[in-house]
């Protein structure tokens, strides 16, 4: 049973007087388990996809269904309730929490979404720091973090709640070459280590290597259609 | 919830500056307004206590007509003794009154042998008006007290004519007074004391005996011009003088009007504007504080909002639900308007204390006051839930806003 399935996805958008289609009828699937590429350049619709597989955002027509879920049912807070439970995001600038450590920022959706006990709640966030190896730096906060530091927080929050899917909208754009890899290396860990479904978009030709499956995007339309690595 | 009080004081101590100035702000209100609302009241509590404790009494019983002609003092309107029958009869039955003190009040003139000049005096029975007005004792800046207050054949002189007239304790003094029938008589009086002035209806007024009045009026039958009233709690005096009114109802004349009158101490003293106005300027000044939380609050919270779009946009993405976004920006509403209402309060009893070490003296009328101030429990409990209210209340727009956001605009946003 296939993890995600989308079929037929428009997406059109009013900008000014002008109506910008971001998505032309998008069909794909994604299994469970897999680490999957979003590719394509800036403007090509990869992050309305993300925002749309992240219940963010709605597809004009076509049917999109995640986790058994048609997502593009659910209202607001519905939406909300299905990525608490169901989704991890990673951001492109990392987006932390600047007045919370990273202990706290990975212990945040644990404590502000899911209500977990104290004790469920350290183990957790110790375990998840310990696996991105930042457990020496748990009491910083992200200012005093570098740029791949923040990041691998940013992985280890996405992660907290054990969610069966993470999207990542280019998350490696704000990072050197080799911080990047290192990301990756680390998110394709943790799909490994946790059976976590991972997506991410990117535009970066070398970055989109380190899928297991790709799929292209150019003027919101699939040209090519999950192909895979080796 | 305490997760999100301690988010929340994160947020308010990431911009303390703001922070500091926004709760500077109320606390200067708070200050403002308890400083106002003390020293007003004391001010109030003096002269209101002076007017009722020392002269006028809670309340006051006329014959009907009597009060609209008072700066007269007429004679031909005081209380038949049937009619003070009936109201010494209704005080005896009412649990509200302390005291009472029948009072006949006329005008004289008044001499040392060298000079004269006019008098409004007071007869009374001293026992009963020292119950009745027990401050008035303590008005005395010569001479003592006896018998009560005074004894018979003397006098207490107000200190404006005494000191006009070089009088002191002991002195000889003629007061000649014009009958109800229009004779005139004459009688010396010896000065028991003198009565420090205080500002209001009859604080100088001359005190004599109530039988020495009459035996100068030379009346007939015991006839008073007022029944001056003391109550147990002063804060009754509204339901007190309904419950008089209504017991002297039937004492009526023979045209079956009511011929009786009940006066508050308010309606009979021109200080009750000043007291009027003085509450007024109170919630003018509790308005004032309501405005400045209520525009500092919302200005902080809009702020807060609008510098972490981004942020609201990430804990909305990773499935915050919007009641607690709306709860985490209420809660810092809420956090700097019981800051700002707790330091605000600690200040002001410190400054209220320090005007108590170091009392401020001011000249009112041709009196020196000396302010006591106080803050009461209540007024420090109700000023804080105002501010508080108000400083949540100024949250709710910008929380909404910002429990409403959408995540994709809000991470978007640069």
């Amino acid at each position: 049973m296939s993890l995600i399935t989308a079929s037929e996805l428009t997406k059109t958008y009013r900008a000014g007087d002008v109506d910008v289609q971001a998505l032309r009828g998008v069909d794909f699937t994604i299994e469970p388990g897999a680490f999957v590429a979003f590719v394509g350049p800036s403007g090509s619709g990869k992050s309305t996809l993300l925002n749309m597989l992240g219940g963010l955002d709605k597809p004009s027509t076509g049917t999109l269904t995640v986790l058994d879920t048609d997502i593009a049912a659910l209202d607001r807070r519905a939406a909300a309730d299905f990525r608490g439970t169901n989704l991890g995001f990673i951001f492109q600038d990392f987006n932390l929490i600047p007045v919370l450590t990273a202990y706290e920022n990975i212990e945040y959706p644990l404590l502000m979404v899911q209500d977990w006990p104290a004790d469920k709640r350290r183990a957790r966030v110790t375990e998840l720091l310990e696996a991105v190896g930042m457990s020496d730096q748990a009491a910083k906060r992200p200012d005093q973090l570098s740029g791949g530091q923040k990041q691998r927080v940013a992985v280890a929050r996405a992660l907290a709640t054990r969610p069966k899917l993470v999207l990542a909208d280019e998350p490696t754009a704000n990072l050197d070459h080799d911080t990047a890899y290192r990301i990756l290396e680390l998110m394709k860990k943790m799909r490994d280590e946790f059976g976590t479904t991972f997506i991410f978009s990117t535009h970066d030709p070398k970055i989109m290597s380190a899928a297991e499956v790709t799929f292209a995007l150019e003027d919101g339309r699939l040209v090519n259609s999950g192909g895979k690595h080796a | 919830m305490l997760k999100i009080f301690k988010l929340a004081v994160r947020n308010l101590a990431r911009y303390w500056r703001r922070t500091v100035l926004t709760a500077g702000l109320i606390i200067l209100g708070i200050v403002a307004v308890l400083l106002f609302v003390s020293v007003s009241g004391s001010f109030k509590g003096v002269i209101v206590g002076q007017i009722t404790d020392s002269m006028i009494g809670h309340l006051q019983v006329h014959r009907k007509g009597y009060v609209a002609s008072i700066d007269n003092l007429p004679l031909n309107l005081n209380m038949k003794p049937a009619q003070v029958e009936k109201v010494e009869q209704a005080l005896g039955d009412m649990k509200d009154i302390v005291a009472s003190s029948p009072r006949l009040k006329f005008g004289a003139m008044f001499s040392n042998f060298t000079e004269t000049t006019n008098i409004r005096l007071n007869g009374v029975m001293p026992e009963r008006e020292a119950a009745t007005v027990p401050l008035l004792p303590g008005r005395l800046v010569q001479g003592s007290a006896a018998n009560g207050l005074i004894e018979r054949g003397k006098m207490l002189v107000p200190e404006i004519l005494a000191k006009g007239m070089k009088l002191k304790v002991g002195d000889t003094v003629v007061l000649v007074a014009t009958n109800l029938d229009g004779s005139v008589n004459g009688k010396t009086f010896v000065v028991q004391g003198v009565l420090g002035d205080v500002t209001g209806p009859g604080g100088r007024d001359g005190y004599i005996h109530l039988d020495d009045a009459r035996e100068l009026l030379r009346m007939t039958q015991p006839e008073v011009s007022e029944i001056a009233i003391r109550l147990k709690d002063p804060k009754r005096l509204d339901r007190a003088k309904a419950d008089l009114e209504q017991a002297l109802a039937g004492v009526r004349n023979a045209q079956d009007q009511p011929v009786l009158e009940v006066h508050t101490w308010e309606g009979l003293s021109p200080f009750a504007n000043i007291a009027r106005m003085i509450d007024l300027l109170d919630i003018f000044i509790r308005v004032m504080l309501v405005g400045i939380v209520l525009i500092s609050v919302m200005n902080v919270m809009m702020m807060a909002v609008y510098e972490r779009i981004r942020e609201i946009g990430t804990i909305s993405a990773i499935g915050t639900p919007p009641r607690r976004i709306l709860g985490l920006f209420l809660t810092e509403g809420l956090l700097l308007g019981l800051l700002g209402a707790l330091i605000g309060t600690v200040l002001s009893l410190g400054l209220v204390y320090a005007l108590n070490l170091w009392p401020v003296h001011f000249n009112f009328a041709r009196q020196v006051i000396q302010l006591a101030p106080s803050i009461a429990i209540a007024d420090i409990l109700l000023i804080g839930a105002i501010v508080v209210v108000v400083a949540v209340t100024a949250s709710l727009q910008p929380a909404w806003k910002a429990a409403r956001m959408d995540p994709i605009e809000a991470l978007r946003h640069v």
